[in-house]
């Protein structure tokens, strides 16, 4: 599904990443932690596509495709899907409308039908019953006057819908409640299949015990210092980052 | 060496052959006011960036460019479709104007009701010179500006709105200029007076669009008087030509209880200037000053505007959004004065740009000049470019870039559209926002025509 291999990003000429090797099979979910400015946030952006991250070495191969000097709206028609840490409030665009939008818009991308304005608010009202994400919020604006709770949710809500074949949340966790996340978590393990693969970017183990990855890194310095099964993320829970250099980092 | 004679002359010169011409030619008391005002005009020059209020806008094209009067040609230029803004009219009154004249084998005026009085500036000179002349230049008079001056000269077109007293007009009255079809660059001066008696409500719709290539010179002069308790909605679109100059000077007064509501939408002409100012006079008074520029090439666009709070508890609002691209400027002047007894004054101010390009520019000058101690008054102002990270979030959903630009403008726009209190003026004010959007124009739902 994804290959990362000796990837090298820089962001106005720092260099962020130094090195990243990542492989992820079709049906797994990794779990990539690491301490504050370790470059999880740059990792998933690149991959998203977002423009002002230099690849100045290495390669991002997914279902077998090099994804350099891809457009992120292709990437998304190809199945990569970037749940944001800071989801981003659109006045005057009502959320239904934002959804409708995107999905017709990778649908055209692969010559389907759109669906028109029926068949997409009866899909997406019984997306939202699933995720407890009660009407007005479809009919407002996207993310405008949402709590953080909410905006975490509307995330997962895309994702359903988009149905992506990649999912990448970065820190979809932060600024969660217990009860929130289990929602969160409820909605992402429902998507569990055995052609989705989902990279959970966090700074904390909880989110891991809803959500139990197949693998676990630990990212640190720009590089993976570490990987291993669901254990890891217990046993960085009791020690902290300490090990690999959160204080100098 | 000054060049300004040489800029006066062709308006001057052009002044006294055509004074026969103009409407109202035979009212002594009208020969006298264009006169002061071609002496008045000739006397202060044309605008130049050293004036304080004409610091960042350049009438280079009226330095520049020979404008002719209008001849028959011109005005009766064939017009196959009215470009109106409003949906079919279906019995809407409606007025057509073509390069600065008359049409009115266009006009709707039969189905408006008893006490609204909708004429042309010629007709009330004739029917009613009495009225008129205790009317007009009331507003506008002759300590205005030089532009004004020059139309009080040269006034040669426009309407006049009446409603009497406790007259409700329901439906927006739309005023069309159309400009541009002429082989040869033309000056032509609108003159209006809208006057709303105790308790009168009404709509105005202007819309100033531009068909052709032809340059010319539109120098529109508007005096409104909002009587007591009395609520007027003025809403104009500025759609002129590429290479249009468009001047619109507004004087309105607005008396005890009076709710005065204005929007402005610039997306079109070379040079353009909104001069509005509003005189809170009465208690209880309300003021709506809003509009949108949306600006690209080397358009110019500037809106000044001035809100005078005279008196106790008078309340105004002002919000103006823009959208500059390419090499376009834009000014925003947003002059607020409570004067010394205007106690309770409650006075918001806001204006945001959005530079789609480096290149675009907006000058933003927000004076607040308060002489009460009890009022409330705030101001904002804001200039940025397209948010990066919200444009990668719509195309990390799918959304290819040129329609995600397009929703950020939407969405940027949209929050002024809903000062708009007229629904049906609110929809073609919004389908004129989304036609100036770059072409393969994503339309989101709301945003589509019906």
């Amino acid at each position: 599904m994804l290959e990362i291999k000796n990837l090298h990003v820089s962001v106005e000429g720092k260099a962020i990443l130094k090195g990243i090797d990542l492989s992820v099979q079709p049906g797994e979910i990794h779990a990539i932690m690491g301490p504050n400015g370790s470059g999880k946030s740059t990792l998933s952006h690149v991959i998203a596509g977002r423009d002002g991250y230099e690849i100045t070495g290495g390669r991002i191969i997914y279902q077998g495709e090099d994804l350099t000097g891809l457009a992120p709206e292709i990437r998304a028609a190809k199945g990569i899907f970037l749940a944001f840490q800071y989801p981003v409030e659109i006045p005057g665009v009502a959320n239904t409308t934002f959804l409708k939008e995107a999905l017709n818009a990778i649908r055209r991308y692969h010559g389907e039908d759109e669906l028109d304005a029926m068949q997409f608010v009866k899909m997406m009202r019984e997306k939202a019953k699933e995720l407890g994400i009660p009407e007005d919020m479809l009919k407002r604006a996207v993310n405008v006057g949402f709590s953080g709770g909410e905006k975490k949710r509307n995330e997962i809500l895309q994702m359903a819908i988009l149905n992506p074949r990649l999912a990448i949340l970065d820190e979809t966790d932060s600024g969660l409640d217990i009860d929130a996340m289990k929602i969160v978590a409820e909605g992402v393990n429902n998507m569990r299949a055995p052609e989705r693969s989902t990279l959970i970017i966090t700074h904390y183990q909880r989110l891991l015990d809803y959500i139990i990855p197949d693998k676990v890194h630990v990212l640190a310095h720009g590089r993976i210092q570490r990987s291993g099964g669901k254990e890891l993320a217990l046993e960085l829970e009791e020690k902290g980052y300490a090990e690999f250099g959160e204080a100098a980092a | 060496m000054t060049t300004e004679p040489t800029q006066l002359q062709p308006f001057v010169e052009s002044f006294d052959p055509a004074r026969s011409g103009l409407p109202g030619a035979g009212l002594g008391w009208l020969k006298a006011l264009r006169k002061t005002g071609i002496e008045r005009f000739e006397a202060l020059g044309l605008p130049t960036p050293k004036l304080e209020a004409w610091k960042y806008t350049r009438l280079k094209p009226l330095e520049d460019t020979r404008y002719q009067p209008v001849t028959d040609e011109d005005g009766m230029a064939a017009l196959n479709t009215v470009p109106s803004l409003l949906p079919d009219p279906g019995g809407r009154p409606r007025l057509v104007f073509v390069n600065g004249w008359m049409r009115p084998n266009f006009w709707i005026v039969g189905d408006l009701p008893d006490g609204v009085h909708l004429e042309s500036l010629h007709d009330v000179l004739e029917t009613r010179p009495d009225w008129i002349r205790e009317r007009l230049g009331t507003l506008a008079g002759e300590d205005d500006s030089s532009l004004v001056q020059l139309n009080t000269a040269m006034m040669d077109t426009g309407f006049v709105l009446r409603v009497e007293d406790g007259v409700r007009v329901e439906t927006p009255i739309e005023v069309i200029f159309v400009g541009g079809l002429t082989a040869h660059p033309v000056a032509y001066s609108p003159r209006n007076l809208i006057v709303l008696g105790k308790g009168a409500e009404a709509t105005v719709v202007r819309y100033h669009v531009g068909l052709g290539a032809g340059a010319y010179f539109a120098n529109s002069v508007t005096e409104i008087d909002v009587g007591p308790g009395a609520l007027f909605r003025n809403y104009k679109v500025q759609a002129e030509a590429l290479e249009a100059t468009h001047i619109d000077t507004v004087r309105a007064r607005v008396a005890r209880d009076a709710t005065y509501e204005s929007f402005s939408l610039s997306i079109g002409g070379r040079l353009s200037r909104n001069e509005v100012s509003v005189r809170l006079e009465g208690e209880g008074a309300h003021c709506a000053l809003n509009g949108a520029y949306l600006m690209r090439g080397s358009e110019h666009c500037d809106n000044t505007t001035q809100i005078d709070h005279l008196v106790p508890h008078t309340t105004s609002r002002e919000v103006f959004k823009g959208v500059l691209d390419d090499e376009s400027r834009a000014v925003f002047v947003g002059r607020i004065v409570v004067h010394k007894d205007a106690q309770k004054t409650d006075g918001y101010q806001l204006c945001k740009t959005l530079l789609l390009s480096t290149g675009a520019e907006i000058d933003v000058k927000p004076e607040l000049e308060i002489y009460a101690d009890d009022v409330k008054c705030s101001h904002g102002a804001t200039t940025g470019q397209m948010d990066e990270t919200a444009l990668f979030y719509l195309r990390s959903r799918g959304v290819p870039e040129a329609l995600a630009r397009n929703l950020l403008v939407q969405s940027f726009i949209g929050e002024v559209l809903e000062e708009i209190s007229d629904e049906d003026v609110r929809r073609a004010i919004t389908d004129q926002v989304v036609h100036w959007l770059p072409a393969a124009c994503y339309l989101a739902e709301e945003w589509r025509a019906e």
